[in-house]
């Protein structure tokens, strides 16, 4: 594949939340290298993903777990189901490195999941670590960093 | 109208031997008064004082509501004092940090040393012939007496009734022990964060939960169920994730649950978990059964090692798990509302492989974004607005119960009794009765 474009890098991204939005999480999941990771920090500006405490540090294997566990029959905390709404700024190419192939990008989103009556608002920036794989864009690492990244939360169950 | 306040019998007929009434989740009257008793007249978790290394080091903390400071005295000892300034009520302290030589209150400016003594106060000839000598102020930050550093946690007791430290905790610190002996020199270390999880539902329902093995297979059949499954269609010959080896254990059978056993102590504290549990079979970290055999000799580095205690709950509100080096605490906000902290600890001179266990499990199991945690949320969910319909008053407790148990302290029963559980709720009629 030529190197992607800045579009294409940032069309990928608005159209992986709209993947989320829609609920079709198979598909977005194999938006996701082998070797991937989903972050979400804890702390404000954190470094460390594993001696320190995170939201979700989540490899392929754990993702697949939370995709298949929204679909079980006896999975009572999405019953009622859950819905997401993502609002986006354009995604912005903050680095782009064809010969490593790795493109970054950084993209500010309010973030909204219901359930029921309960709807709660989260504001993050996204980080997104890309790479071009067989024709692809996939994932390498998506990282959210909540404003609020440590305060007290209820059950957040659905992908920022 | 007040049903309970002044009415030592009517809060005691709320506790049957195998039965609770459901104002405890849902009264707000009893919820005040568990403030004002409950959490007056036991041994509560204030902090470790690995947050407080050097002197005028705070940390900002509470027990059930009363908001409070634990410092590090200019004397090298830990102190607990309420988190008000004297002079108008105004809050100290905001989470943690040092406060130097001195507190400094925001509004006005009064400080005090680190032993609660008032320093200076603005303009202090303006008090002469005041009479502020006498005054409740001039004594500076109100002390909490009743504080007891056991190997670096600290607890105190608000009330001057009550057990000491020792009778209320017993043989139960042994938990500690092991939690705490699992260093090679035998200390540990606040680290890794703390997950901050709101719940709306009565505390209580996540403090009989941690010895609640009748939920684990159904509740998490969904999380630990779907991981299990996932994880069978790996490719033959791929090595277990740690992940896989937090989850799968939650799925293990009854019998499992029933052998494991479960130890009771005096005044609610217990733990599931005697002969093994659901920590039992992860994978060694390189090296550090070396380093523990070299710390404490082959024999009595296996025998802390051997221990796999599952939840030690500290009556009321503590819960922890020695093997995973991690303490929750389920702190009451309103009787619909409870806020659980869950920390982690570093073993002192043990590899870092342990605290990376530590954190992954922390942020598996008791995160907001935790599956395991949204099975469990919604069962309290459920519990809290269940328990408001009229039909039937009472939640049973009766599973394995006999008429003698009273009598067997110390006792080791079978791993699915909800033993430990009517003995948190004597413990519970018995610390809230002793001063009305």
């Amino acid at each position: 594949m030529a190197a992607p474009s800045d579009r294409e890098l940032s069309d990928f991204v608005l159209g992986e939340a709209r993947l989320l939005d829609e609920q079709r999480f198979e598909e977005w999941l194999d938006l996701f290298t082998d070797d991937a990771h989903y972050w979400m920090p804890l702390e404000w500006g954190q470094t460390d993903p594993r001696h320190t405490a995170s939201l979700m540090y989540e490899d392929r294997l754990l993702l697949k777990i939370r995709v298949e566990r929204l679909k079980g029959s006896r999975t009572y905390s999405q019953k009622p189901r859950s819905r997401c709404h993502h609002l986006l700024q354009v995604p912005r190419v903050e680095r782009r490195d064809e010969a490593a192939n790795l493109y970054e990008t950084w993209t500010p989103m309010h973030y909204v999941e219901s359930r029921g009556d309960r709807q709660d608002f989260y504001a993050a920036w996204t980080t997104h670590h890309l790479v071009a794989v067989d024709g692809r864009i996939k994932i390498r690492l998506k990282r959210v960093d909540l404003v609020n990244c440590d305060a007290a939360f209820g059950n957040i169950q659905l992908f920022m | 109208m007040s049903k309970y306040r002044g009415d030592k019998s009517a809060v005691a007929a709320l506790v049957r031997e195998t039965e609770v009434h459901r104002d405890l989740y849902i009264d707000p009257e009893l919820f005040e008064l568990e403030m004002r008793h409950l959490f007056v007249n036991t041994w509560n978790y204030v902090g470790h004082d690995s947050q407080v290394p050097h002197e005028g080091d705070y940390f900002s903390t509470a027990i059930g509501t009363q908001p409070l400071i634990m410092v590090r005295s200019d004397d090298g000892a830990v102190r607990v004092f309420y988190n008000r300034c004297p002079h108008k009520g105004t809050r100290l302290t905001e989470g943690s940090g040092n406060t130097g030589r001195f507190f400094r209150c925001p509004y006005h400016a009064w400080s005090f040393r680190t032993d609660g003594s008032l320093l200076a106060v603005p303009l202090r000839a303006e008090y002469e012939n005041t009479g502020f000598e006498n005054s409740v102020a001039v004594r500076g930050m109100t002390q909490v007496a009743h504080v007891h550093n056991y190997r670096g946690f600290v607890f105190a007791k608000l009330g001057t009734v009550g057990p000491g430290f020792e009778e209320f905790f017993g043989a139960s610190l042994s938990s500690l022990d092991n939690m705490i002996d699992r260093s090679p020199v035998g200390r540990l270390e606040v680290a890794g964060g703390v997950l901050r999880y709101r719940h709306d539902c009565n505390w209580k329902m996540l403090v009989e939960n941690q010895t609640d093995t009748m939920h684990p297979m159904i509740v998490h059949e969904s999380s630990a169920g779907t991981a299990v499954a996932v994880w069978k269609s790996a490719p033959a010959g791929t090595a277990k994730p740690m992940a896989v080896e937090i989850y799968a254990p939650f799925m293990s059978s009854y019998d499992f649950f029933q052998k494991m056993g479960i130890r009771v102590w005096q005044h609610g504290h217990g733990h599931t978990g005697v002969s093994h549990s659901i920590h039992s079979d992860y994978s060694a970290v390189p090296g550090y059964a070396e380093q523990m055999a070299q710390a404490y000799g082959a024999e009595r580095a296996q025998a802390i090692l051997g221990e796999n205690r599952h939840n030690t709950v500290y009556y009321p509100n503590v819960m922890i798990k020695g093997p995973i080096q991690l303490l929750r605490i389920f702190r009451p906000l309103a009787v619909d509302r409870t806020l659980v902290e869950s920390w982690t600890f570093r073993l002192v001179g043990a590899p870092d492989l342990l605290l990376e266990r530590t954190c992954m499990y922390n942020r598996l199991v008791n995160a907001p974004t935790s599956v395991v945690g949204h099975d469990d949320l919604e069962m309290y969910r459920r519990q809290q607005e269940g328990l408001a319909c009229d039909g039937n008053e009472w939640l049973n407790l009766q599973r394995l119960y006999a008429p003698d148990e009273i009598r067997r302290n110390d006792d080791v029963t079978t791993g699915t009794s909800e033993r430990l559980m009517r003995d948190h709720f004597r413990a519970w009629a018995h610390f809230m009765t002793m001063s009305m």
